[in-house]
């Protein structure tokens, strides 16, 4: 039953997500690629870089996009609630204990020790992405393009967005 | 209408929110407390803290619990809707393009030209996830056990991701819990 499973991927690696959006990337990668293999790494590096050169959280529109690639606009619709549904209604029932939550020793440890964990996984995940690059378009351009992008995103402060339209343009021209 | 008023402000804010739920926080401050006064300040950083120690993003939880203190239910529905839904939509509909024009030898290699920038955004994400990581530890030496270990545990016996963060939650859970109240029994004496 794929919009069970649907479900389940994206439930599960919202809820384990804890810290917002960059955390839950590696866990959805690992649900859709590795478990259910609704996508490749390549095509979830394509949809994580048009996704993140677009406004709004990165996190519903991957599961937007895989639950409609993988089952249509009700797959959309499944993998979309099941990554804002649970914890919204969750906010809306706690708020009146909002007080327990505030200074809760437990929210900062728990921030606190997951933070390695989604650096290694976040490790792994660019590691792929720059070994798929490597097959594709070779050592050159893959260190040319990663160095040309931490430049323009780091110390340049440009936007993504611009700077993925450049390298589709360093792409169309420069590669082949 | 507060409803279309609901709509519009999470619009807003989900269609100028480029780089994800914490960059938006700013702008959900700027319609809910200073445009619409929908909150207080004090109200708005209490429901931060509240959706900080939730897991799931940040933007929807926000849209959710904002909405429902306007309107209810069907405010909160709303108000998720429109700070996500449309943007979504649009990159179904964009990537749908693009997918028509995979087989073209030149949207291939643009495409391809992507691969080396998404793995330097998340080389970089890494190194803050650390480097965040290192500054608010008490304990460096447990810092670096739990590094050495979950890398371990990952990349040699491929332990599912999605487990060891558990394990890390739970156990810091059940620690800090603990210490807490050796703390509070240790003032009591």
């Amino acid at each position: 039953m794929v919009y069970l499973d649907l479900f389940w991927a994206f439930f599960l690696a919202n809820l384990l997500g804890y810290g917002g959006g960059p955390p839950s990337i590696p866990l959805i990668q690992n649900e859709v690629v590795n478990h259910y293999h609704w996508l490749t790494v390549k095509e979830f590096g394509q949809i994580l870089a048009i996704g993140n050169a677009l406004p709004s959280p990165i996190n519903t529109k991957l599961a937007g996009y895989i639950g409609y690639q993988v089952g249509g606009i009700p797959g959309a619709v499944v993998a979309f609630l099941a990554t804002v549904a649970p914890t919204a209604v969750a906010m809306i029932v706690l708020h009146k204990s909002i007080s327990l939550f505030r200074n809760a020793p437990q929210v900062k440890a728990m921030t606190q020790s997951i933070r390695p964990i989604v650096a290694i996984l976040l490790g792994v995940l660019a590691y792929e992405f720059f070994a798929s690059a490597v097959i594709d378009i070779g050592w050159v351009h893959t260190l040319v393009l990663g160095i040309a992008a931490y430049v323009l995103l780091e110390r340049k402060k440009m936007s993504p967005a611009i700077v993925i339209v450049i390298s589709m343009g360093y792409g169309a021209f420069f590669i082949g | 209408m507060v409803y279309w008023k609901l709509f519009v402000a999470f619009f807003r804010i989900g269609i100028f929110g480029f780089g994800g739920g914490p960059s938006m926080i700013p702008l959900f401050h700027a319609e809910c407390v200073k445009k619409y006064n929908w909150v207080t300040p004090e109200e708005f950083f209490d429901y931060l803290a509240l959706g900080n120690a939730l897991p799931g993003p940040i933007a929807t939880k926000m849209a959710s619990y904002i909405g429902y203190r306007v309107k209810g239910w069907m405010g909160s529905v709303i108000a998720v809707s429109a700070v996500s839904i449309p943007v979504m939509a649009g990159m179904i509909v964009l990537l749908q393009v693009v997918a028509a024009f995979k087989d073209s030898e030149v949207v291939g290699r643009m495409i391809q030209a992507i691969q080396p920038v998404i793995g330097i955004m998340m080389a970089v994400m890494a190194y803050e996830f650390l480097g965040k990581g290192w500054k608010g530890q008490t304990s460096k030496g447990g810092f670096v056990a739990i590094t050495v270990l979950s890398a371990a545990a990952f990349l040699l016996f491929s332990l599912h991701p999605g487990i060891l963060v558990a394990i890390a939650l739970a156990g810091s859970f059940l620690y800090s819990t603990w210490q807490t109240r050796k703390l509070r029994k240790g003032a009591k004496k």
